[in-house]
């Protein structure tokens, strides 16, 4: 079903339920962000893309990411207070990571000179969890993940040990808009590659990429065999009671 | 057990309790919640039935585990019936006397009675008690009275007849317009109309429901849901099965925090004794309502008091509150149309039934209906749950029924609303309790926390140690409240430490609008009340701290000074002057070194005449005699070995991670 | 190493996915701390990824992934307990036991702890050491209330001698 709605005064129809963001993009209206990748489903985390939308005569700031479309909307992008909050995101950020380009430059397109916060970090990763994401969502292993909450939240493999799952296939280091997640050369690895976070080492695929001949592979077709081989049991024995 | 098939069936069984005839008899009601539990209770309990046994009292006398009385500040106490007598802060060495004199001659014991401050006279009975006076006990009730581990307490009280009367004489539709004609509003926090909610929910397409009870009582401060689960928890279940009826929900569920043990004991117990009786499970009074409750523990955040992040918690998931653009009564617990109300308000929902919806509303203002439980605690003499009216004042609450501050200071503000309600100063102290006036005076009502301060409380203090609770509780997705918390705490602390800047205030201000705008949940989006009521009515105190490096209420120190009168012992600040005077401190003393291993317990002293071991030092091989001294005379006269606060000051500055000062002048000084 | 009790527990909660939270309740209760074998056990028993359960495990504050002392000592650091002088009872706890707040003593006898209100705010400031309350605790308290559990505590003993 198509809806009705306005960006800037600009009419635009769109399907149902689709995110502002994706709206404003088809009327190439550009919109910050940091979390939201259109492989991955919405996650609402920098609030970078934050608009107003005004929906009962009463305005508020919702995510443009993940706030569905509806009819009748009136959505704004660059009043004053989408502009205040979208700059007090960059400075809050740039006092958590001072020393990154990505955000560095980022700010600084947005009129972000220096953060007015005293308290400075030295973290290179901001959370947007799109590594986390993309290794649940697309790669279906989640070799990493949350670890913690509030301010001692951070992105890791479980025990910040050496994961057992990941397959190396470096989608991670591919999303990460900070540079945080690095691939390096590492020539004892079977693959000849291996992922970098921080002090930490996640192994490339142990089979270069092969999957045929893969253990796991293996592994898992053979306890598939196993349970099909279990149920078929289960059903000869029923059957043969039911003649009994 | 005979199960109940229709409201006949409930009053026979009624009957049948009653004519047992435990309730003619002396009665004994002892409150064994977590409260006075911690004043040994159990062991009160323990010791009557012991002493009730020895002479053969115990068919006579009957003796009763009840809920919280709300009485917290002069527990363990219990009420002898029929003769109401009222005894406070008893001890186990008491139970001799009670049972000689009181059970058996019917004399009351006046060291066990009730103190009036005002007339510093005893007084026998619970209604003569100025803290419950001024109460109106409808949903707490049967607290105090009943034994919540067994149903037929309950049933005796008439409880499960409101259960009774929604199902075979209301449609879903009529329970639904009787709470919305009752104007009960969500005792959980945000005071959203409980029927408008429900209606909501059973309009929402979807076969299947869910309705949850909130127990995750985070509110530090708040401890009425606990009460309320540990002390009658089938009221909380019976509002819940008419509410699966009146939604057409067939499973409940009831989130509990992980710090509440006894509750979830007695929740556990109470939903077993219900579905003996058949009111709960398939086919419930023969109406067609299949209907179970499960219990869910929480594990311990603060954030799955938000409805969002209690349901992910609820699938299993980490508590991490999701967008909210559609609401849960629409796709709440696992996709589907979910109402969650506080148990507070489940609670309220038997009352409306059983009495009309009329009889309801009349208690109360014109748009908060009913009677709201507070927990009256902080700095204020009757600490305890007190439940009134809504629209009573804050002056009748705190002075009248809280029985005014402690210690006769004076009263500065007081705190409602969890940590992310507000403070409202003393000026205000005549304004209505009611949802609309506290949001308006920039608290809110929350689950109804009530922190009562003095004039010894440092209102920056108060907001740093929230904004702190706050930092660690949220759940860290989004950027304005996991990295604007922080940044706020980095300010206060900065203002409390005496480092605070022109301009500070100002920045906190924008940081607050920025947070509750921009935030994903409602933790964020009223994470920064307590700065701004604070800022709001006691600026004074924040520019105080920073302009004149002061702090009104004597509460914030710099960290890294101690001041001499903070030392209650004499004699490891002696030591400190000793050493800190004599010449070899500066060129690195070797008995200094030694002091320090025996002071932080590293080593011992020992006199013997053999070489030093790994973990001791010779006491021949000190030679400075102020240091050997200390620990011979000093350390031994007291007894206690060090482990005191004394020696921790004296380790920080031997080590030079603080400084000691004589004067007041450098500190936030004390107006 | 064997995994009956654990799968025990996990038959008991019948393998459901949204019963992790309370499956990992048990299984704390079961070892008294989160050992990461026995989180990759149930990990490729419930087939769910290990980071999901890691992700639980640091989140909830009840769960430890360290071995816990015999003794839980909680300090509450709830509103009604900070204003009335709960943070000096935790620096004197600390003192006490020459820990920080969460850990243990070496000798494994006390972990603690500090929780944010318990409900029982009309005796603040409140401990709470394994399942008894103490009510309106003071600095001066601190070492008693201990050494009711430390007689087996070499640690505390020691110092005594």
């Amino acid at each position: 079903m198509l809806v009705t709605l306005t960006i800037n005064g600009q009419i635009i129809h769109v399907e149902r339920e689709t995110p502002i963001f994706e709206a404003a993009k088809k009327l190439g209206i550009p919109i910050p962000t940091l979390c939201h990748h259109e492989a991955l489903k919405p996650y609402g985390s920098c609030r970078l893309c934050t608009v107003e939308v005004v929906k009962n005569k009463w305005p508020k700031l919702v995510t443009s990411c993940n706030y569905p479309a509806e009819d009748g909307l009136e959505v704004k992008t660059d009043t004053d207070r989408v502009k205040r909050t979208r700059k007090m995101v960059m400075e809050l950020l740039l006092a958590r990571c001072p020393h990154v380009p990505a955000i560095q430059q980022l700010a600084q397109k947005m009129g972000v000179k220096t953060s007015q916060f005293k308290k400075k970090g030295d973290e290179q990763c901001i959370l947007c969890g799109l590594c986390v994401r993309v290794c649940d969502e697309i790669v279906g292993v989640r070799a990493i993940g949350f670890v913690g909450r509030g301010t001692e939240r951070e992105m890791n493999t479980p025990f910040g040990i050496e994961s057992d799952t990941c397959i190396g296939c470096g989608a991670c280091t591919y999303i990460c808009p900070t540079s945080y997640i690095e691939m390096v050369e590492r020539p004892d690895a079977p693959g000849g590659r291996s992922l970098n976070k921080g002090e930490l080492t996640l192994d490339s695929c142990p089979n270069s990429y092969v999957c045929e001949n893969c253990d796991r592979e293996q592994q898992f077709l053979l306890e598939t065999m196993q349970v099909i081989e279990k149920f078929r049991r289960e059903n000869e024995k029923r059957r043969s009671e039911q003649k009994v | 057990m005979k199960k109940i098939k229709s409201s006949s069936d409930l009053e026979t069984l009624r009957q049948t309790i009653l004519n047992k005839g435990d309730h003619k008899r002396q009665v004994v009601r002892i409150c064994c919640t977590t409260g006075c539990r911690a004043g040994g209770a159990l062991k009160i309990v323990e010791d009557i039935n012991k002493e009730l046994t020895e002479r053969n009292l115990e068919d006579k006398i009957k003796i009763k585990k009840t809920g919280c009385r709300g009485f917290c500040e002069n527990g363990p106490v219990m009420v002898i019936e029929p003769d109401d007598i009222f005894y406070n802060k008893v001890k186990p060495k008491d139970v001799p006397g009670i049972v000689s004199e009181t059970l058996v001659n019917g004399t009351p014991l006046k060291r066990l009675l009730y103190i009036d401050p005002e007339t510093r006279k005893r007084v026998k009975s619970e209604k003569d008690i100025p803290f419950f006076g001024k109460q109106v006990r409808n949903v707490f009730a049967k607290l105090g009275k009943i034994d919540p581990t067994q149903i037929d307490d309950y049933i005796a009280e008439g409880g499960y007849t409101a259960l009774c009367k929604a199902l075979t004489t209301m449609t879903p539709v009529e329970v639904i317009e009787t709470i919305e004609a009752s104007g009960l509003r969500g005792r959980g926090g945000g005071g959203f109309p409980t029927g408008k909610k429900w209606r909501s929910c059973r309009e929402a397409p979807g076969i299947v429901k869910y309705v949850i009870a909130n127990g995750d009582e985070g509110d530090p401060g708040a401890f009425m849901d606990r009460s309320m689960m540990e002390g009658d928890p089938h009221s909380i279940i019976e509002g819940m099965i008419i509410g699966a009826y009146a939604i057409g929900a067939d499973r409940g569920f009831i989130y509990v925090r992980d710090e509440y043990p006894i509750a979830v004991e007695h929740l556990t117990t109470a939903i077993e004794q219900v579905h003996s009786y058949g009111l709960l499970g398939e086919d419930i009074l023969g109406m067609g309502l299949d209907f179970t409750i499960e219990i869910n523990r929480g594990a311990g955040a603060f954030v799955c008091g938000e409805s969002t992040a209690l349901m992910n918690s609820l699938e299993g998931k980490v508590g991490e509150p999701r967008a909210k653009y559609i609401h849960t009564v629409e796709s709440g617990l696992w996709d589907s149309p979910s109402n969650l109300n506080n148990v507070e308000t489940w609670a309220n929902v038997p009352l409306i039934i059983n009495r009309g919806a009329e009889w309801y509303a009349d208690t109360g203002t014109d748009t908060s209906k009913g009677t709201k439980i507070f927990s009256l605690v902080g700095k204020v003499s009757n600490t305890g749950l007190v439940e009134v009216p809504m629209g009573i004042t804050l002056r009748e609450i705190i002075f009248d029924v809280g029985g005014g501050i402690r210690n006769n200071r004076q009263f500065k503000a007081v705190q409602t609303g969890g940590p992310s309600g507000g403070c409202i100063p003393a000026n205000k102290i005549d304004m209505p309790v009611d949802y609309d006036t506290l949001k308006e005076l920039g608290a809110m009502m929350g689950s109804g926390g009530m922190i009562v301060m003095d004039e010894n409380t440092c209102m920056v203090d108060v907001a740093k140690y929230f904004i702190n609770f706050l930092m660690y509780e949220s759940c860290g997705k989004c950027v304005p409240c996991r990295e604007g918390l922080k940044q706020m705490y980095e300010i206060l602390s900065n203002i409390c430490e005496g480092h605070g800047e022109e301009g500070d205030i100002e920045l906190l201000e924008g940081l607050a609008s920025f947070i509750i705008d921009a935030s994903l949940c409602a933790l964020g989006g009223s994470a920064p009340n307590p700065v701004l009521s604070t800022i709001r009515y006691f600026r004074d105190e924040y520019e105080a701290h920073i302009s004149r490096k002061e702090c009104p209420a004597g509460v914030c120190r710099n960290p890294r000074i101690i001041r001499a009168l903070e030392f209650g012992c004499e004699a490891p600040l002696k030591f400190y002057e000793h050493c800190i005077l004599c010449p070899q401190f500066s060129e690195g003393c070797l008995d200094l070194a030694m002091s320090t291993e025996i002071l932080e317990g590293k080593k011992k002293l020992v006199y013997s005449s053999k070489l030093d071991s790994e973990d001791s030092i010779n006491a021949n091989v000190f030679k400075c005699t102020t240091a050997l001294s200390y620990f011979e005379k000093s350390r031994q006269l007291c007894g206690r070995e060090g482990r005191c606060r004394e020696e921790g000051f004296l380790i920080d500055l031997l080590a030079g991670s603080k400084q000691l000062i004589y004067s007041n002048t450098a500190l936030l000084k004390k107006r | 190493m064997a995994f009956e009790k654990v799968d025990e527990i996990l038959e008991k909660h019948g393998y459901r996915h949204d019963a992790l939270i309370g499956i990992i309740q048990d299984i704390q209760r079961l070892e008294n701390y989160l050992p990461l074998e026995t989180l990759r056990h149930i990990s490729h028993r419930l087939e769910i990824p290990l980071s999901r359960i890691y992700y639980i495990a640091t989140f909830y504050k009840s769960f430890s992934l360290e071995p816990r002392g015999r003794h839980i000592v909680k300090v509450c650091l709830g509103t009604a307990c900070h204003i009335c002088g709960a943070t000096q009872n935790l620096e004197q706890m600390e003192r006490t036991l020459h820990i920080c707040e969460g850990e243990t003593t070496k000798d494994m006898m006390f972990s603690l702890e500090t929780v944010n209100c318990v409900g029982t705010c009309a005796l603040a400031p409140v401990a709470i050491v394994d399942d008894t309350y103490y009510d309106a605790v003071t600095p001066e308290k601190v070492e008693k209330i201990l050494s009711n559990y430390a007689t087996e505590s070499e640690g505390i003993e020691s110092e005594k001698n």
